[in-house]
């Protein structure tokens, strides 16, 4: 297995001939001219996202504050909107697993890289950064870096550098979904931590990474300063703009109205009652499907409703998915399996999630159920949480679908920060109140956080992520395999069928995908949003 | 008077300590978790565990209280778990920039107050009176939160005269009394003004009309003083009233502009505090509460003393 670096490609553009070279030197001109402009963007954050390296905030935090200003070993591809986003080569060049012992990975570290402080990137310095975030004993230990990487990386077991340019990292065991877990790991400036007195607060205010920009100001809660990087080892993705501005504005209508005003020029999740507004005073909506689900996670401990396959499949034949976009202003993709249909990994499931409430009610039918003699569960839901869309009218509308077939909903809410906390300890922790259900969005971008977390055995809660206690060996066996599987061809097809039995077993309730709707004034030019969590801020000009 | 003012001083200290107590309990009653802030959604239990030991939330709440309270008296408030940032540097931000809207909002608010609750008693049952008196419902009855975002549909989007959000161009560290950053101050200072003008002019209103139906006051006219030296007795008995309910409204605009700072994006301690409320950031709510219930103690110690020094009744008593 072997991944190429962009620059290979480049060669051999180059070797097209001249007019290749002369085309793509005049485009480079063309940008280099065009750079001008500020782009304010007004973020959905309280606060400017950890600014030291390993970003908070969620993914937010990694769109505006990570991929901007660092870079990790492995990036996401965010230059298509028309395909999913795929792993390529970033601060390595290229990677290999050892053939004869699977826990041994090899990494060749991008030559001539330098942080912003202008030290050099090396394969020392991406060891130095993950006993950042691994080695408590390190003077570089960073526990609010850590807090947010650590669990990132859970195959990690060693790494050393061979030599300047060479990684080696040995995993716990076998684990071939290590390119997506290194793909969160950003890499700080070991030279900046040292100049700044190895004091992580001062790094804070003066950050230094390998990233297209460099943070220049930062103002805690009110607004960071961002410029071009000019020596990005990435000429294609050198920002055209003067600068980028973010702005904290967690409040819907003021991040409508700032954007009205002209105090900003772009927003992030603008509230679907505003979009009528926002478009008919010239503003662009920008939105694609990307990896995340709006879903009930179903209990399948002992006693819950979810258990009969055909409950679970009746549910999923009840909700009119089309009349929901409605309530969102058309701002989603209705769900035809628990990744959304563009995902590469979404294969070709045989149960078709749909409305069709005749089937549905013939299923609760042979189940024993109908309107008369509903089925009755309870469902935990929030008021509003981060990527939750419209949680109140959402779950209302699931509540009267599931009511017209014969299911019966109870809901439990509770705040978002306290729904965290049920999640985290599971189904059959008494503070869940019995629920058989949780109403939770998912980061699903990775095949770890996309399906293994949720259904593996070892991770049932609170020990992990599976707040259902769903457990099952079949499934056991897919998941597994998709660690095992080191051929990136032969992965993707285990991942499809795995997703094939998320679907056919209709393991969730699966509702809808939001398509990160963001308003931009009509000035903001070039940007290409990709089919990612994150985004790619280099193209962007400004009328 | 000044043994007044000793014992007055003295009467904080209990009020300071009850606070002190009210503040750390009521934050720990909330169900949720302080540590979803600061780490992945999906972190292991041992970690989250690890995490809590770090912070000491693992120990028993009088012992957590004992430290916190031991390190406010040496003047730390600890560092928010949010953030990683000392307390008292953001709450310090916070509530200057919060002074800085009250003390606007106060000085649209009282002048306006007072000058609409005079006229108003003066003319009692007149048509001034009626329509000063609508206007104090009104101001008194409308979600300010409302207001302010028709403000900024009317101001801001609509005719693009004034911001929306924020408090200046480059963030309240840069602020300057120019009209570049005065003008982001406008609107939320006059949507927080709208309630204690309201406020004032009622009490002030009932204060004046009832002086007005004193005896002295017909003694005063029998001993043939104009109606402006009246008036001008009248407005020194009602002073010390209107004073405390001043100082209560001042207070109320220090800490009760949540929604205010909210709508404006303000970069004040209601926001500040909104936002440590969301992520359960503990010290930081602590030490926000503790800070305006503080600011409230002294505003009211201030205008006590005030009274004092206005009306001598008070010194006696």
């Amino acid at each position: 297995m072997r991944w190429v670096d962009h620059d290979g490609e480049t060669m051999r553009l180059f070797g097209l001939g001249r007019t290749s070279f002369i085309a793509a030197t005049a485009i480079l001109i063309g940008g280099m001219a065009a750079a001008q402009g500020t782009l304010r963007v007004g973020m959905t954050a309280a606060d400017i996202p950890l600014t030291t390296g390993q970003t908070d905030q969620g993914g937010e935090g990694m769109r505006f504050m990570g991929y901007t200003v660092y870079d990790s070993l492995i990036e996401w591809d965010l230059t298509s909107a028309d395909k999913p986003s795929v792993l390529v080569p970033g601060l390595a060049t290229e990677w290999s697993v050892d053939p004869a012992d699977t826990t041994k990975w090899t990494f060749k570290i991008r030559e001539g890289v330098t942080f912003h402080d202008g030290s050099p990137l090396t394969a020392e310095v991406v060891v130095w950064n993950l006993d950042k975030l691994l080695v408590e004993t390190s003077e570089q230990y960073d526990p609010r870096q850590a807090a947010q990487g650590k669990s990132r990386i859970p195959a990690v077991a060693s790494y050393t550098a061979i030599d300047d340019y060479t990684l080696e990292i040995v995993t716990k065991t076998p684990d071939a979904t290590l390119p997506y877990q290194l793909a969160w790991i950003l890499m700080s400036s070991k030279a900046n931590f040292e100049a700044l007195g190895k004091d992580w607060e001062k790094v804070a205010m003066a950050p230094s990474g390998t990233g297209p920009w460099k943070l220049t100001s930062f103002v805690p809660r009110e607004r960071a300063v961002m410029v071009p990087n000019e020596s990005y080892w990435d000429a294609g993705r050198i920002p055209k703009l003067d600068e980028m501005v973010l702005i904290p504005l967690p409040e819907p209508n003021a991040r409508s109205a700032a954007l009205l005003s002209g105090q900003v020029d772009w927003i992030e999740a603008p509230a679907p009652d505003t979009i009528p507004a926002l478009t008919g005073n010239g503003f662009a909506i920008s939105s694609n499907a990307y990896p995340h689900n709006w879903t009930w996670h179903l209990s399948r401990a002992e006693g819950s409703p979810w258990n009969d396959i055909r409950i679970r499949k009746a549910a999923n034949l009840a909700i009119d998915r089309d009349s929901m976009g409605a309530l969102l202003g058309g701002l989603m993709v209705p769900a035809k399996g628990f990744l959304p249909p563009s995902s590469q990994w979404f294969g070709t499931p045989t149960f078709e999630v749909k409305y069709d409430p005749e089937a549905a009610k013939a299923l609760l039918a042979e189940a024993g159920f109908s309107l008369e003699n509903p089925v009755k569960v309870k469902a935990l839901i929030s008021p509003s949480g981060s990527g939750q869309m419209l949680p109140l009218p959402m779950n209302e509308f699931v509540q009267q679908s599931l009511a017209e077939v014969g299911i019966e909903v109870e809901f439990v809410v509770v705040e978002w920060n306290q729904m965290i906390n049920l999640w985290r300890a599971g189904a059959t922790d008494p503070a869940s109140e019995g629920a058989h259900s949780i109403n939770f969005t998912y980061f699903i971008q990775d095949p770890f956080t996309g399906l293994i977390r949720h259904l593996s055995c070892d991770l049932i809660a609170p020990n992990g992520t599976n707040w259902g206690h769903y457990c099952d060996p079949d499934m056991e066996a897919l998941l597994a395999k998709i660690r095992s599987s080191f051929d990136p061809a032969e992965q993707d097809a285990v991942m499809r069928e795995t997703h094939e039995k998320y679907v056919n077993d209709a393991l969730f309730l699966m509702v809808t995908h939001d398509v990160a709707p963001r308003a931009l004034s009509p000035k903001v030019k070039g940007f290409v949003q990709a089919q990612n969590w994150y985004q790619n801020f280099s193209s962007i000009t400004m009328d | 008077m000044l043994s007044y003012l000793i014992r007055r001083i003295l009467y904080v200290l209990p009020v300071a300590f009850g606070v002190s107590v009210i503040c750390f309990m009521l934050v720990q009653i909330a169900p949720g978790d302080p540590l979803t802030a600061i780490m992945p959604v999906d972190a292991t239990a041992e970690e989250q565990a690890a995490m809590r030991a770090a912070y000491g939330l693992d120990k028993p709440l009088p012992v957590q209280y004992a430290i916190w309270i031991g390190n406010i008296v040496q003047g730390d408030m600890g560092k928010s778990i949010a953030t990683g940032r000392p307390v008292a540097g953001e709450v310090l931000v916070a509530v200057n920039n919060s002074l800085l809207l009250a003390f606007s909002a106060s000085v649209i608010a009282f002048p306006i107050g007072l000058f609409l609750g005079f006229l108003a008693g003066y003319f009692r049952d007149t048509l001034c009176d009626k329509a000063v008196t609508a206007i104090a419902i009104a101001g008194v009855s409308v979600p300010n939160y409302w207001l302010g975002i028709v403000l900024v549909i009317i101001f801001s989007v609509t005719l693009g005269w004034l911001p929306s959000m924020g408090a200046g161009p480059g963030g309240s560290q840069d602020w300057h009394w120019d009209w570049l950053h005065m003008r982001h101050l406008i609107l939320p200072a006059v949507t927080l003004a709208v309630v204690p003008i309201g406020i004032v002019a009622r009490t002030v209103r009932a204060l004046v009309g009832d002086i007005f139906s004193m005896d002295f006051v017909q003694a005063l006219y029998a001993k043939g003083m104009t109606r402006f030296d009246v008036l001008r007795h009248v407005m020194r008995n009602a002073a010390a009233t209107a004073l405390s309910v001043m100082g209560l409204q001042l207070g109320y605009l220090l800490g009760g502009s949540i929604l205010i700072e909210t709508v404006f994006n303000w970069p004040g301690s209601g926001f500040l505090l909104s936002n440590a409320i969301f992520q359960r950031d503990l010290p930081l709510l602590q030490g926000t509460i503790l800070v305006l219930a503080l600011f409230f103690v002294f505003a009211n110690l201030i205008v006590d003393v005030l009274q004092a020094a206005i009306d001598p009744r008070i010194k006696r008593t």
